[in-house]
Parts: C-alpha cells; structure tokens; sequence
C-alpha cells in the first residue's frame, strides 16, 4: 500500500510540473498555430536563474528565510518572461506569415541556441549543481510509512494556484478574452482593434512565466540541476509537450488533464512495470493518441479548409 | 555525293542521333553516369588523396559521408516537404545492420576457424575488392534494406499527420531506437560468435559501450601502415564518393522524373495535389522509404569509418539536427544546395579550431582553447539568420546550374571556351523521337542533323 | 578536336572506363592487411610508414580526455596529473635526453569525438604515444584508432576489460572492473553487509558492467542481491527504482555510477527514507561529489585507486608536490594520471626505440613499477594487477578506510593513517590481517 501511496504522491507532483510547462505549449499553439521548441528551454533556464540569483543574494545552500522561495519565483518568472518576449519579438515575430515549416526550423534554432549558449563557461558551465534549498527540506507528516515532503506539498500547491490563475485570466479578464479571440481568427480579432503584437507578446511571456515557474519547481524537488544541453531537460519538455498534445493543444484544462495523464503513465509504469523503458511509454502514447485521435482528448477534431 | 548515299547518311546520323550519349541526356537516361561516377571516385581516392594527406583526406571523407546523409534528409524534407526530425534513427538502423553484416559475416563466413580469438574486433579483410569489400558493399545494402523497412514504420504516421506532429514522431522514433539499442548486451566474441543465431546477434549490439568490433572499411587511404609495417587503410574515399556519386545521379533523376515532381506537388500544397491526381499517400511513404534507405547506407558508411564505434548516446537528436541544418542552408529541395552545404559545414568545426588558434597565438594566449562549446551556438544563429533572412537557403529549390549568376557570367564564357560542350540545347532535353520530329516540323522535311555540339553562334536556343 | 560531339563523349567515357579496368586488375595496392586466402595478393606496399617516429628533438606525446562536458574533472585532474608527471620528468632531463612535449585534446565528455581526437592526433601531430581516457566507452574507440595506427596507448583509469582486450597496442595503470566488483563485495561482506541491492546506470558501459561484476563476486562469497534496477545518466526522478529498492530490504545498495549522478540520487534516497549506507566505484571520485551530495553523501564508501591520506612516502610526496603546484588535494584521477605517464616514461627509457612496437612492447613489460597509486605490474593483457583502497566519505572528502588486495596475493595490514609503516606496498609480508581489517573497517563505519 505504501508503494502505491508513495508513486501516486510522485506521479502527482511530476505532473504539477508537467502542467505548468505544458500550459506554456498550450498557449503559445493556441494563439501562433505553432509549437515553440524553445519552450522547454525556458523551463531549463528557470531553473539555471532560479540557482544563480539564489547564489548571488547568499541563499546558497540550506537556511534561507522564509520569503526566500516566493523572491526567487517571482523574479524568476519575470526574467523568463522577458526572455520569451524577446525570443519572440526577434525570432518568431519576422516569420509571421512565414510557411510553417520555417517557423519551425526557427524554434529550433532558437532552442540549440538557448541551450548551448547556457553550458558556456562564461554562462552556467557544464558541471551539474545543487540547487539551494529555498523550501526546508523536511517531511510534514507520514502516512503508511510513506514521507510526504514539505517540497511535494510546495510543489503541487503552487502549481495549482498557478492553473487557477491562469484559468481565471484566460477566461474571466479583457485581456484574456483578447487572447482567445486571436486563437479563434487573427485577422478579425485586429480588425475589431485588438493589438495582436501585443496580445500575442503577452501571451508569450505568461507560458514563459509558468515554465520558469515549472523549473524552479523542479529544481527544488529533485535537487541537483545538470548542464543546459544535457538530454534530460528535452526529454521533459518534450514530456511535456505530448501532456499538452495529448490533452488537446490549445485547450487550458485539456493540458493540465494531458499532463496528469502522462505523469501517472510514466511513474506507474517506472513502478510497476519496467524503469528502464519509462521514456518509451511516453512516447507510444503520443503516437497513438496521434494516430488515433490527434485533436487530443479534450480537443476539437478542426476541418482544414482548403 | 550522290543522292542515295545521303539518304543512307542522313538513316545512319539518325539511328546515331538516338543513341548518343549527350552528358546532360545520359545524367537523366543512360548507364554512363554511374561508371562516371565511380571512375571519379577511383581518381578522387588515388591522385587527390594522397596530395591531400592523411588528416585531409579523412575530412574529404567525412564530407563524403556528410552528403550521402545529408542528400537522403532532402528526398524526404526538400523534396516531399515532410518535417523529419529523427533521421540519425535511420542511419542508426542501417549502421548497427551492416555492422552486423561485416562483424558476424567475418566471423562466420570468412575468418578460418583457427583465428577466432576471444578479442572482439574483426580486421579488414582481403585486398581490394576481395572478399572482405564484397561483405562490406553487403553490408550497406543490407543497412539500407532495414533502415528502409523503418521508413515504412514512420511513413505510415505521416500519412495522418502535419508539420509539427509529424515531426515530433519522428523525433520520437529516433529516440525509442536509441533506447532500445542502448538495452542490448555486449558484442559477443568472435570464438563463441561463430554459433549465434539471429537473434542472439540482434540483441547483442554493445549497448552504450556501442559496437566495438567492427573493420574499419572505410578509412581515408590504403596507404598507411602501422609501425609494424602492416597496411592499415583501405580504400574508403573510392567506397564512399562511388555511393555519393550514385547517389547524386539518383537522387537528380528523381527529382526530374514524374515521381519527383509529383513530390514537389505534394510539398508545395498537398490538397491541390491530391485533387491534380497525384497519389500523395504513397508519394510520401515512398519519400520515406528512399531517404530512409540511402541513410541507412550512409549509416553503413559511418559504422565502418576510421575512429567511429556505433555508439547510441551520440546517434540522438544532435545528429539528426545537424543534418537537418545541412539541408535548410543547402536550400530544401537543391541537390547542388545541399552538396555544399554539407561540405561547407564538415569543415566548419575545423576553420573554427584553425581560426581560435591563429588569434590565440596573434594574442599570446597559449592555453587550450576548445572552441568546439561554440560550435553549436554559432550553427543555431546560423539557422535563425536563414530561416529570417533567406529562407530558401542558400539555392532554394534550384540547382547550381540554374542560378542566375551561373547563367549570366559562367555560360557565356563557358560557350566561347568550349563550344558549348555539355551545355544542353532545349531539345536535348526531350526524347530523340520528339526531338526529330519538332527539327523536321520547323525545317520543313529535313531531318535535323545529327551533330549535337552546336557550333559557337548557332540556331541554339537558350538553355 | 576532330571527334563530333559524340564521339567525344563515347571516347571520354569509354577511355575511363578502360583505365579503370587496369587500375583494377593491378590493385594490389590498394589492398587490406593479412588476406583471408581469397587469392588477390596483398603485398602491402609500405609506401611512406607514417609512424616512424624523428631520433632527435623534443619527444611529442598525446593525451586525450574530457576537459569539458559532463565529466570534465576526470579530465582535468589526469591532465594535471599528467602534465606534472611530465615537468618533473624534464627538470630531471627528460627521457633519453630529450625533452617531452605534451598535446592534449579535448574529447567533451564524448566517445565519437575521442575516435576522431586520437585520429587527430596520430596522424597531424604524430605522436609517439597516447595516454587517455578515463571513460571507458571512450578508451575503447580511441584505443580502436590506437591499435589500428600502432600507436601505443595507455590508459589511465579505464577499468571495463574491453579496453585492452586482444589490443596489444593498448595497455593500463588501473585495475579492471572484474577486479572492483570484488573489492566492493568483499568490503560489503566483510563488514556484515550481505544483503544488497544495485541500482546501476544503463547508459554507461562502465556502470553496467560494475553492476555485472559486483553481482557475481557478492553472489560467490554468500551474498544476496535484492533486486537490480537501472536508472538513464541524467535522469532525475528515480523515485520509482528507490521505492522498489527500499522495500527490498537491502542491507546496503550498490551504486556503480558517476559522480554527477550519485550525489542527487543519494539525496533522494534519504528522502525517501532509505538509511543504510550507499557503495559506489571509482566514478565517484571527484571534488564535485561532495558539492552535490552534501549531508546525504555522508557515511557512504566507494572503492578507489588511491586515497591521498595512506601513509605510503610515495603518496605523501605525490600529494605535496600536487598541492603546492595546483592547490588542491589529488583525486584517485590525478594519480593515476600521474602513474601513467610516468610508467610510459620508463618505458620510452627501455625501449630499445620509440617505434609503436617496440615502445608497446617495453610497455607491456612494465614490472613493479613504484606508483603513487601502488606497484604496477602489467598482466599478459596489459592490465595492472594491483590492490584497491576503500575509502568513506567523512566531512565532505573520502577518507581511508581499507586496501583489498588481488584474489591470491596475501593478506595485509591494512595502513591506518599515520601508523608510518612501510609495509604498505602490495606483497608486504601478511600479518594479522584479517582480523586487523575487519576492525579498523568495522570502527570506521
């Protein structure tokens, strides 16, 4: 009971952190119609940020205030929100009515970039670091022999909070009204005097924001941040970017659903199936959601006109 | 002469005119090319190589192989028009096959019994074009073979999917490749591999220590020896640039075929091309399957190369990104485009390397600078600039011959020089018989001569 | 030309192809090594031997390791390692009376980019030797290129036995995996830990093979393993194969990977509630260790090729030499690296040449060579044959805990640090030590 108990307390706060990246996927998709590679990468330097400033104001290492956590995050997301504004404004922004596959190639560009600009000596190097404990490192209570840490509880509440923010944004706000309408038709929406660059800007720099938030979190959780370029941070958003496809991209609750979905899938069948393969469950969900329904499960099948 | 010889002279010039290899005819119709390209191959590997030397050589190798890889990338991404992102999965396919094929060939074919020792690696055999090279050509086709069976498997999702998902799963191909490569066991050695079967081949492929054992087929001149006198190379460059060249002919003879239009058609608006007729499932499957094949021969070429051990760590995403840049400069769809492109960017780490140490020691710095961290940095920017600034890359979907300045500056100069010697006139293009018929229409009866070099300021049309 | 267009063609063409045919027929010279016996002779012109080395000048040696990338302190350190091996060896007048000059490349943590930094280095710089590397997925591809060009090649902390496996070129200062498998079980069972459960890195040639062997050699000396799980290098989240280790019921658990891993997994391990004490190899050894493991690290032992508190004169010289010129303490890499160079210094002093044979050859007959890191003999496969420290992580450094010796050679004292005796060389005279190493393991626990 307590392995059970101990992988769903993992596959729930994975899947915090896959949400949050996976909203950033969602977003960007829904009002640009294309997938921002670079996304992960934001989530990767969330975390790098996170460590360095920590390093810088002196809370390296255990004994930060309580304050602490909440100081970095926010500055954390507001460097990484200009950053994707800036990714956007100079990378994306010229391509705008650019074939697709262009748009693409640029993401990736822009990801290789990111990524090996990061390992540079003069940038965050190449040995893996240990992240400072922002959040004391300490079980708040026990159930079935099973430690439920102060981090996970950090972890999936904020996350949360994060969702129910941006939910209430998307939906309940002028500004998020902006933002649904340029997901519906572009031209109509500057037509009836939304700014589009600046909707489509703001959008960029809120899936920014939540993926800095996502890797900060993760920092925290699992402690040690490895180089920039290292693989494991593609394969999480990449992860993440299948939760967002799998939910139906472009949809807000289809992503945090998606990602669930597969943070259960991947935790469960590390735990009861097969570790070494975890990746691969991942991704034979993702081809056959892909095959079998590709508007995702919370998704609407859209007819291409011609 | 009389009135019956030009008669017979005139059915003679005509029987020759159909079977004359015009080059710019033959690159589309007849055999020569390929032997062209293997005599060019042959010279490539004993004239230029050994005035290159032995580090240069390698390099010339290397951008052989780059532009196998690269030029089966552009079938699928330039031509169809498909976003593939995994192809160092097929080339992993086909180079952990023909690795196979020449390791466990030796061992069960060709190395006597006696000599099976329990050290695994297997020395290249035989002379030149001797058993051990016959294995070796075996082996890439059979790596192309399997690599073109996983064209099928990825082709049939592209079937269903656009752009982004689809390259997303051939992202992900590659990967579930490199996981389940990396779950097998370590190379089994040559006295108890002698008895394996199939299958105990198939899942003993070394795992993340990689394929240690393989014969370095393809290596950049026959003429070095080891301190012991032993000839170590092989003849690698004339393997290599004979598949390059082959390859080239191929690929060019498709893209000026029906098929090959009709993959253009599909990359440029598919809908409109399955509405015009064409059969865009299978255009694209097949695309698949044809770029998957020549990767996996170049796999092969790679398995075998001079200091490479298969290895999945280093066959990931990387290496299916660099050959994705290779064919973006190179222009999606140019032949030409992407033959420069992939030697440009071979030897672009090594300028680097030349161009830090030249400013280092210009500065007086003697440290070790490895200027590889930047490599990837300066290759993203790359790709961003052209993707903003010119996004065809460098020829677009054009050849080098059909560039403008080509036409305007090297042509006219060319004419003078050579008499327009394999410079096509526009009917050459056509069949001999169309061709006759068009000559005799607008000359009123008189068969058209037979002679194609046309004489400097003759009735040539354009080109 | 007279020829119409054609002809010329037909000409062109058909002259190649000609050509070609006879170039063909009188290929000997493009032909491979030993012929198999399938009748094209294979004289093997010798036509420019690339590799005999220059009689007089500077004596150029490679080395080839990982300065940057993942594992950049295992290459830094054998660097230095080697690099003072090299200094001194020159202040005292070089080898022959020619000095040593040293180019090293950087690998990136890499194995393709090892094959190709080796090729670099036999063929445009021309070395005489190579020392490298430290990853052994890396040892075997620059080792393939070694083997092929005959250029000899030592490795200094390789430890899978395909390095030198049937590669007479290829040679090591360190002891094999085989042999660390043992040492870590017979530690674990010596100090009453028989039930223990691995949790190896399936990405790494090293870590896998480590696994294999530990399994083997705890299995054989009445232990039992719990349950094997495998983790992917730079995967964070091993929660799930903890869990499943944890309920196991393991005694202790075998953790056979690099330094950048280890300390994160044993942070999670801790939080998850698991308490008994984690065994590692020589992929622990790295100053950044601690940095990452921290409080978590604390109490764990690995096996090592040296510890820097072991009373030996030889060490305590290594040691001071290293502090006073990089300013740190040697890790078991900088040692070895240091061996190796020296070792091939010795031989460059034996061997009647330097060609790639002879120099090889001299290598392979290296006997009781008094390293820092013990005395090295090499084995008929050119592997060192020598005895391996245990060493447990107190205060953030690994300090001394135990020597296990080859299976056959007699037991010995273990060395307390500063008990100075100078027994401490492998084949000192065996006295009480059993008894003796069990209680000073069983009090350093």
């Amino acid at each position: 009971m307590n392995d059970f108990l101990q992988t769903l307390v993992n596959a729930i706060a994975l899947g915090s952190l896959y949400a949050l990246t996976a909203l950033g996927y969602t977003l960007v998709y829904g009002v640009l119609r294309f997938i921002n590679f670079a996304h992960s990468d934001v989530f990767t330097l969330g975390a790098w940020v996170s460590f360095t400033i920590a390093g810088w104001i002196g809370w390296a290492g255990t004994g930060s205030p309580i304050f602490a956590m909440p100081v970095i995050l926010f500055l954390a997301m507001a460097i990484c929100a200009a950053l994707g504004i800036a990714i956007e404004t100079f990378a994306y922004r010229p391509l705008r009515r650019a074939p697709r596959l262009n748009v693409l190639i640029t993401a990736i560009g822009v990801s290789l970039l990111l990524q090996n600009v990061g390992q540079l000596k003069w940038a965050f190097g190449t040995q893996p670091q240990r992240m400072a404990e922002l959040v004391e490192d300490r079980s708040l209570f026990t159930i079935y022999d099973v430690h439920i840490r102060l981090v996970d509880v950090v972890v999936v509440i904020l996350a949360a909070l994060l969702v129910v923010a941006l939910e209430r944004l998307v939906y309940g706000t002028r500004i998020g009204r902006a933002m649904r309408a340029v997901s519906f038709d572009e031209r109509v929406a500057s037509l009836m005097g939304i700014d589009v660059n600046r909707v489509i800007s703001i959008t960029f720099g809120i899936g920014s924001a939540l993926a800095a938030a996502g890797g900060l979190l993760f920092a925290l959780k699992y402690g040690s941040i490895k180089q920039t370029a290292d693989a494991t941070w593609v394969l999480l958003g990449l992860k993440a970017f299948v939760a967002a496809v799998v939910g139906g991209i472009g949809n807000v609750r289809g992503a945090v659903a998606g990602a669930l979905l597969i943070s259960f899938v991947e935790v469960f069948g590390a735990a009861y199936l097969s570790p070494h393969m975890k990746d691969l469950y991942v991704f034979v969900i993702l081809i056959g959601v892909l095959l079998f329904k590709p508007s995702g499960l919370f998704g609407k099948a859209v007819t291409e006109k011609v | 002469m009389t009135e019956g010889s030009d008669a017979r002279t005139r059915k003679l010039a005509e029987r020759i005119a159909e079977i004359k290899p015009n080059p710019a005819v033959a690159l589309g119709r007849s055999a020569w090319p390929f032997l062209a390209a293997i005599v060019i191959a042959f010279l490539l590997q004993v004239v230029i190589a050994p005035m290159l030397g032995g580090f240069y050589a390698k390099t010339l190798l290397d951008i052989g192989i780059a532009i196998v890889l690269a030029s089966s990338l552009n079938i699928v991404n330039g031509f169809a028009g498909q976003f593939s992102i995994g192809h160092a999965g097929f080339m992993m396919v086909g180079g952990y096959a023909a690795a196979c094929v020449t390791y466990y060939g030796s061992i069960k074919l060709l190395m006597p019994q006696g000599e099976l020792t329990e050290a695994i690696g297997v020395s290249v055999l035989g002379g030149f074009l001797g058993s051990g090279d016959l294995l070796f050509l075996a082996s890439c086709i059979v790596g192309g073979v399997f690599a073109a069976a996983a064209g099928i498997v990825v082709g049939l999702p592209s079937l269903r999917l656009r752009g982004d998902y689809l390259a997303i799963v051939t992202l992900g191909f590659g990967e579930i490749v490199r996981v389940l490569v990396q779950q097998t066991s370590d190379v089994i050695e040559p006295v108890k591999a002698v008895d394996a079967g199939v299958g105990e081949m198939v899942t003993h492929l070394g795992g993340p220590l990689g394929f240690t054992g393989t014969p370095t087929y393809v290596s950049p001149t026959p003429w070095a020896t080891n301190a012991s006198g032993d000839q170590t190379g092989h003849a690698g460059i004339f393997f290599a640039y004979s598949i390059v060249g082959i390859l080239l002919v191929l690929v060019y003879r498709l893209k000026m075929s029906s098929q090959g239009r009709a993959l253009l058609a599909v990359r440029e608006n598919e809908v409109a091309a399955e509405a015009m007729g064409v059969d865009t499932a299978s255009s694209k499957v097949s695309a698949f399957v044809l770029a998957a094949f020549f990767a996996g021969v170049g796999g092969a070429l790679f398995a075998h190369s001079l200091g490479v051990t298969l290895n999945p760590n280093e066959l990931g995403f990387q290496k299916s990104i660099d050959l994705v840049i290779m064919v973006v400069l190179g222009g999606m769809g140019s032949i030409t485009g992407v033959v420069f492109a992939a030697a440009f960017l071979t030897v672009l780490p090594e300028l680097f390397r030349e161009a830090a140490q030249f400013i280092t020691h210009l500065v007086g710095y003697h440290g070790q600078v490895n200027t590889d961290a930047y490599r990837m940095p300066v290759y993203a920017l790359l790709l961003i600039l052209v993707m903003i600034l010119r996004p065809q890359g460098l020829f677009g979907i054009k050849e080098l011959w059909d560039l403008g300045f080509w036409r305007r500056y090297v042509i006219p100069v060319w004419r003078k020089a050579a008499g327009g010697w394999l410079i096509p006139k526009h009917e050459a293009r056509l069949p001999a018989a169309i061709a006759r018929e068009l000559s005799t229409e607008r000359t009123g009866g008189e068969p058209a001569k037979s002679d194609d070099s046309p004489k400097p300021g003759a009735s040539g049309d354009q080109p | 030309m007279n020829l119409s267009g054609w002809n010329k063609h037909r000409a062109l063409v058909g002259s190649a192809f000609l050509l070609g045919v006879l170039c063909l027929g009188g290929c000997d010279k493009l032909g491979g090594k030993k012929d198999k016996g399938d009748g094209s002779g294979s004289s093997g012109v010798a036509s420019g031997s690339e590799n005999i080395p220059p009689s007089t000048g500077p004596i150029k040696i490679g080395h080839y390791a990982s300065l940057t990338g993942e594992e950049a302190t295992f290459g830094i350190s054998t660097d230095n390692g080697v690099k003072l091996a090299m200094e001194e060896r020159n202040a005292a007048g070089g080898v022959k009376n020619r000095q040593i000059e040293l180019k090293t490349l950087d690998d990136g943590s890499k194995a393709a980019e090892a094959g190709n930094v080796v090729a670099r280095l036999v063929n445009e710089d021309k070395v005489v030797a190579l020392i490298g590397e430290v990853a052994s997925s890396a040892s075997i591809a620059g080792g393939k290129v070694a083997q092929d060009r005959g250029v000899p090649m030592i490795s200094p902390s390789s430890t899978n036995k395909l390095v030198t496996k049937g590669r007479d070129m290829v040679s090591r200062v360190c002891f094999l995996d085989e042999f660390q498998g043992y040492v870590v079980a017979k530690f674990a069972t010596d100090n009453k830990m028989k039930k223990v459960a691995i949790l190896y890195d399936q990405a790494a040639a090293y870590s896998k093979g480590l696994a294999e062997t530990f399994q083997t050699e705890i299995e054989s000396l009445g232990g039992k393993i719990t349950t094997k799980q495998a983790y992917k290098k730079g995967d964070p989240d091993v929660s799930a194969q903890l869990q499943t280790i944890k309920t196991s019921g393991a005694d202790a658990v075998f953790l056979p990977g690099y330094y950048t891993d280890v300390g994160n997994i044993i942070r999670q391990a801790r939080k998850l509630g698991i308490k008994v004490p984690f065994l590692g190899g020589d992929g622990w050894d790295s100053s950044a260790l601690a940095k990452i493991g921290g409080d978590a690290i604390e109490g764990s032992y690995y096996s090592n090729h040296y510890s820097f508190g072991e009373s030996r004169p030889e060490v305590q010289e290594f040691v001071k030499k290293y502090k006073a010129k990089y300013g740190e303490v040697p890790d078991g890499l900088a040692a070895l690296g240091y061996d190796a160079a020296r070792v091939l210094f010795d031989a460059m002093e034996r061997a009647p040449s330097l060609r790639g044979r002879d120099l090889a050859t001299a290598i392979a007959a290296t006997k009781d060579f008094a390293g820092v890191t013990g005395k090295i003999t090499l084995d008929a496969n050119r592997d060192a044959v020598k005895k391996a420290v245990v060493v447990q992580m107190k205060g953030g450094k690994p300090v001394y805990v135990t020597s296990v010796v080859p299976k056959g050679w007699p037991e010995e004292k273990p060395e307390g640090a500063g008990s100075g005796s100078a027994a401490g060389s492998a084949g000192g005279a065996g006295s009480g030590s059993a008894a003796a190493s069990a209680s000073a393991a069983g009090s350093a626990k």
